[in-house]
């Protein structure tokens, strides 16, 4: 029924494909300028020559490496831990019967509706008083397992493994946790795989809490930022090249798995 | 049968506390095994569904409640938990004039992104329904802005719509339009606000409606097409009444998140101040959560927002699920 798309249709998509990178190429293209280029009044459509100058400035401003080296932790940290116990539990609803699995299962549903961002003011409490506040404890410690990721996971499983499989492995004498190490995880990994790319990019990007939590001399990638931005006299070709910099990370992650994004959208990840 | 309990002890070994190899006899053991397998099948379970709970406990529940709890006294940063005051705290924020303005703002950039963004994104997935050659290619293409933090999100823009040399001033000069205030005026920088969250999550809610979009049966469109149906009738009248739960979840999920938009106002900011504005043009309720709580050190105040903010989100939510059923629903009757 449906004939093939015109140029209209492929116009309409590429023009939304150019506004989509627009501002980052615009970010590097002020990275790689100095300010008072980009300041004239004819401002330059192409990528200059200054990006690695404005980069070593943010180098001597900010505690970039540190920052990085904490969001690289924090991140994949979080995201481990997540997948693993999400998918133990996942598992657990998706084929172990167990009395009140329903409404447990119900329950986890339900909190996912909880907007948790606003139970920060005792979050903050309960870090200061365990000491953790300015360390990463403080910023990993309340992600290690979400709602989100035990329905994720408990969905996919529900239909890749079948009852059989793991009747059959019980048979064979296998522990609940074997029968979950051998024939959930394994069959898990699709899954799975989505499940810690998401997380590590919401844990990345992630401000507010941080913001709280943590201090500028032991902060995360987008504190920072922030700290770049905060400058008394703006220098937008060093915070813009700051910008571009913290952003290669993940538009890499993205170059090599935005299959696994796009599939993980399309079967109902949602944002956290 | 003994074979079949021997892998269980090698099985076993990981996780069931089994008595040494010197139990004396087979049988005792065999039915001790019996029994602690009933037992892993039966309590186990609750072992691995725990860890969500006690997370969720610790992270979710207990702050939520606790920020009632903390709401209702004085309640300093540094000093710690002070006299009780009752609803003292709800009554200072309703009363402060920048609650009110800050919902204002709140609900101005929710409902200039969230309108926009649904509709392009509605019409970008009837895009990319067709059979379009490099499918992949397009789909990756509209998510790259999705893994770019708001925070980069809000620098980068900031910039674009700088009032003095940013690009997009320069763009309207061209056409005699501006130059604009963005980070003065209180419309346009709302609309500013609202451009950074339309850039970055209109491509990921067409990915999702476009999930959506592939699963309706074919015959629809076909017999829509026999009743003479045009391919923008078919879009309107077969595949937007069909995808109607998937739109709920969309609108519903960005409300929630609408509401609590934070870092991008106040990056957006260039006042030292960062509370969104001279005159708090554009500051958002939980940049006064934020403002009440580490900047004020009142962390009474802060609760005490940061609950009127959870109804504000309940609320809307709900209202916007009424509303989104009723109106797609009409267009299923048609």
């Amino acid at each position: 029924m449906k004939d093939r798309p015109g140029f209209l249709a492929y116009g309409l998509l590429t023009a939304f494909l150019l506004g989509s990178l627009f501002p980052l190429y615009w970010s590097f293209l002020s990275g790689s300028r100095t300010q008072e280029e980009m300041s004239s009044s004819n401002p330059p459509l192409l990528p200059g020559g200054h990006f690695f100058d404005n980069a070593s400035r943010v180098l001597d401003t900010v505690p970039f490496w540190k920052a990085m080296g904490n969001s690289l932790l924090v991140s994949g940290v979080t995201a481990t831990s997540v997948v693993f116990f999400c998918t133990l539990a996942g598992f657990a609803f998706a084929k172990f019967s167990f009395r009140g699995r329903t409404t447990l299962l119900v329950f986890v549903i339900a909190t996912m509706a909880v907007p948790t961002q606003l139970g920060v003011v005792p979050l903050f409490i309960v870090m200061s008083k365990l000491g953790w506040t300015g360390t990463m404890w403080s910023v990993m410690v309340p992600w290690l397992v979400t709602a989100f990721g035990v329905f994720f996971m408990r969905q996919y499983l529900v239909d890749a493994v079948p009852d059989e499989l793991v009747e059959a492995a019980r048979m064979d004498g296998c522990s609940t946790f074997r029968t979950f190490w051998n024939v959930g995880l394994p069959a898990a990994r699709p899954a799975a795989a989505i499940l810690w790319l998401f997380t590590f990019m919401q844990v990345w990007t992630d401000f507010f809490w941080p913001l709280i939590a943590l201090n500028s001399d032991n902060p995360t990638l987008q504190i920072v930022l922030n700290q770049l931005q905060s400058g008394y006299f703006k220098d937008y070709s060093l915070v813009l090249a700051g910008t571009t910099l913290a952003t290669i990370p993940l538009l890499v992650l993205f170059a090599f798995t935005g299959r696994q994004f796009v599939s993980g959208i399309m079967q109902g990840a949602v944002k956290g | 049968m003994s074979q079949r309990a021997s892998t269980a002890v090698r099985a076993g070994q990981g996780s069931d506390p089994l008595p040494g190899p010197g139990a004396p006899d087979g049988r005792v053991r065999l039915t001790l095994r019996q029994r602690l397998s009933r037992w892993d099948a039966k309590f186990s379970p609750y072992l691995y569904v725990s860890p969500f709970f006690v997370v969720f406990l610790l992270v979710g529940l207990f702050p939520l409640a606790y920020t009632a709890y903390v709401s209702l006294y004085e309640w300093n940063l540094i000093g710690g938990q002070g006299d009780y005051i009752g609803l003292e705290n709800y009554r200072r924020v309703l009363e402060n004039p920048y609650f009110l303005k800050s919902v204002v703002n709140t609900f101005s950039i929710f409902v200039l992104s969230s309108i926009p963004q649904i509709v392009i994104a509605l019409a970008l997935a009837g895009l990319l329904n067709a059979p379009l050659r490099g499918r992949s290619f397009w789909r990756m293409g509209v998510l790259v802005p999705f893994v770019v933090a708001p925070v980069a999100v809000a620098i980068i823009f900031g910039n674009l719509f700088g009032d003095r040399y940013g690009v997009f001033n320069e763009m309207l000069g061209w056409i005699g339009v501006g130059p604009i205030q963005w980070h003065v005026d209180r419309l346009a920088s709302h609309v500013a606000i609202a451009t950074m969250v339309n850039w970055r999550w209109t491509g990921y809610n067409a990915l999702i409606l476009l999930a959506a979009m592939q699963a309706v049966p074919r015959e629809l469109y076909e017999s829509a097409a026999l009743d003479g149906a045009g391919r923008i009738r078919q879009f309107f009248s077969v595949t937007v009444p069909m995808i109607r739960p998937t739109l709920l979840f969309v609108i519903v999920t960005s409300t929630i998140g609408g509401l609590q938009i934070f870092a991008e106002p106040r990056l957006f900011d260039e006042t030292m101040a960062r509370n969104g504005g001279s005159d708090r043009q554009f500051s958002t309720v939980t940049m006064l959560v934020y403002d009440f709580g580490w900047r004020l050190r009142d962390l009474g105040k802060a609760s005490a927002t940061a609950w009127l903010l959870f109804l504000i989100v309940v609320a809307i939510a709900l209202l916007n699920y009424a509303l989104t059923r009723r109106l797609t629903g009409q267009g299923e009757k048609r």
